[in-house]
């Protein structure tokens, strides 16, 4: 099966001497879920933007679907749908225009981008809002505009480029689920995120880019592994006495029904909780203290690269 | 794509582009009415009446065919130039730089969208004109052409112009310092013959001498200069402009990074 994206030793000078990109490589497969996650500066809107078109690369290679963008990128865009960080429609037209327009760019007739305009403002929440103006629109929507916008030609790839920034929360969940949705259906999405919470979530892959440079690039789940440590907040069904050791972790008394212990990468929770019962106590719940990713993050790239996940 | 689907493309940015000059309509199609009624009135009525002759015909019939290229001209270069340049700022431009509607066809949908204003402009300024003066177009086919090429041109030349503005000041420093002079000069209110030779030699290197008397002579039958000679200027003036206007598209200068 051919990849979805593949980028192969991808550079960008640009004109002032910014090197943004140092020489990076990517694989993506069709049907993933994959995140372009580093802090800000890092480069992502530039790999975003040469996959667009709207930034010439100096150095390297892109295939789309096996199509080499420089042997043919209109070919290669036929299979892309994409929304950018900034908004990038004109304000004074109406919603309903700017995808039936955006049809027409792809080349299909009239029929079918009102008939793909119409499902997906529907699907996107927009339906009623077709005849307003997009400068109308709040930013929630105009950003949902935007995806809508993007998949007016039913494209395989759809790249998001920091589709939650500064969108509220309960908006944010209502678009992961729609992403997941899409994606469950059969479209690849690349989406470049400084949220943590928002690739750990969401995606199977990621690369996690720094100063021009691909610093990670693994499975969710082997990155997760890789963690040293991870911390369990236990909740105590039984009350807890004075203090308590159990062999081979470290752990904290936080309160009478709080427990906090440190798991090694080669124990178990199992043998945790066999220590926990030989004691006589009882578990009713646990969670995660600490998001595994920004530790990793910290691990990786040092302390504090990233952005707090709900700034908005 | 396929020509049908560069068809489609085509087809949707000349209707946007048509969309919106009808939208601001009060900006585009009412301003050109208003100053060449006004241009008729001063020069054709009341001063030319003391003007008299000029090539063989009233001053009235004389001056008609220079304002209405003059709006010709002026439309066509301010729809594509104030179209593309809002594109740009807005940044909705990138819709179709994404998109893979090849560069020549995004030229021609933007050209071909200053034509459509520049001939709609053209039948409302002539419709104008009929209150002031008895017109007879001499040469039909010649004038419908030369109207085209010249409507053509100006579109590519606007189109170069927001290729390269950063600000909306850079988009009217060309009409007022570089249009408007050579249209006065173009001989749209005077007869070539009145100049010295010096300066009728200079003449000869400002396109809209051609476009004007190339007009001139489609409707009244006479130029100041060979019409042959006009028309292949007109047309070279054209092919250095297309390629000049491929040439940004294709290298992505100042619109690509
Ligand atoms: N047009 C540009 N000209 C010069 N430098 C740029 C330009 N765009 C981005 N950069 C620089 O390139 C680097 C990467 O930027 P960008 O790709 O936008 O990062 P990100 O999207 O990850 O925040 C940054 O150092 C930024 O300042
Ligand atoms: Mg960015």
């Amino acid at each position: 099966m051919t990849a979805a994206l593949t980028i192969s030793n991808l550079q960008k000078r640009y004109p002032n001497g910014v090197e943004a990109l140092k020489g990076i490589s990517l694989e993506v497969a069709e049907g993933d879920f994959f995140a372009l996650l580093g802090p800000n500066g890092a480069g992502k809107s530039t790999t975003i933007g040469i996959l667009f078109s709207l930034i010439n690369k100096s150095g390297g290679s892109v295939q789309i679907f096996g199509v080499d963008i420089d042997e043919n990128f209109p070919l290669a865009k036929k299979s892309i749908g994409i929304v950018p960080q900034e908004f990038n429609f004109n304000v004074f037209e109406r919603v309903i225009d700017i995808l039936v327009t955006q049809g027409g760019y792809y080349g299909l007739p009239a029929a079918l981008s009102q008939q793909r305009a119409e499902k997906y403002l529907q699907k996107l929440g927009l339906w009623e809002k077709r005849f307003d103006r997009a400068r109308e629109l709040s930013g929630g929507m105009k950003r949902r505009l935007m995806i809508a916008r993007a998949l007016v030609h039913e494209p395989r790839l759809l790249i998001l480029d920091e589709p939650t920034a500064g969108v509220d929360i309960e908006m944010r969940r209502s678009m992961w689920d729609f992403l997941r949705e899409i994606n469950v259906d059969g479209t690849t999405i690349i989406l470049t995120t400084h949220y943590l919470e928002e690739a750990e979530m969401l995606c199977r892959n990621i690369a996690i880019i720094d100063h021009g440079l691909i610093v990670k690039n693994s499975s969710m789940r082997d990155l997760l592994q890789q963690l040293h440590t991870e911390v369990f907040m236990l909740d105590m069904a039984t009350s807890l006495p004075p203090s308590i050791a159990l062999t081979g972790y470290s752990c904290r008394r936080v309160d009478d029904h709080t427990l906090e212990v440190d798991v090694d990468k080669g124990q178990t929770v199992n043998q945790l909780f066999s220590l926990l019962s030989e004691q006589g106590l009882e578990v009713s719940s646990m969670r995660n203290k600490a998001n595994r990713l920004e530790e990793m993050f910290v691990s990786l790239l040092g302390p504090a690269p990233l952005e707090a996940v709900d700034e908005s | 794509m396929n020509p049908n689907e560069k068809w489609v493309a085509f087809y949707t940015i000349l209707i946007k582009e048509i969309r919106r000059y009808l939208r601001i309509w009060p900006q585009t199609l009412l301003p050109p009415a208003i100053t060449m009624t006004l241009y008729f009135v001063i020069f054709g009525t009341l001063i030319g009446s003391r003007i008299g002759e000029m090539g063989g015909f009233t001053y009235m019939q004389f001056v008609v065919p220079g304002l209405i290229m003059m709006s010709v001209v002026t439309n066509s270069y301010s729809n594509v130039v104030s179209s593309f340049f809002g594109a740009k700022f807005n940044n909705s431009v990138e819709e179709l730089l994404v998109s893979p509607v090849p560069n020549v066809i995004i030229l021609a949908g933007y050209v071909m969208g200053g034509v459509s204003r520049g001939l709609l402009v053209a039948i409302i300024v002539t419709c104008l004109s009929l209150f002031f003066a008895d017109l007879e177009v001499k040469h039909f086919g010649l004038t419908v052409a030369i109207v085209l090429m010249t409507s053509v041109l100006f579109c590519m030349f606007g189109f170069i112009n927001a290729v390269f503005a950063n600000n909306f000041d850079d988009i009217s420093i060309v009409p007022t310092f570089i249009l408007t002079p050579l249209i006065y000069l173009g001989g749209v209110f005077y007869s070539l013959d009145l100049l010295s030779d010096f300066w009728a030699g200079v003449s000869a290197l400002n396109p809209l001498v051609y476009v004007v008397n190339g007009f001139r002579y489609g409707v009244l039958g006479v130029s100041d200069v060979d019409v042959g000679f006009a028309f292949a200027m007109l047309a070279l003036f054209n092919v250095v402009a297309f390629s000049f206007c491929m040439y940004l598209l294709n290298t992505g200068k100042r619109l690509r990074q």
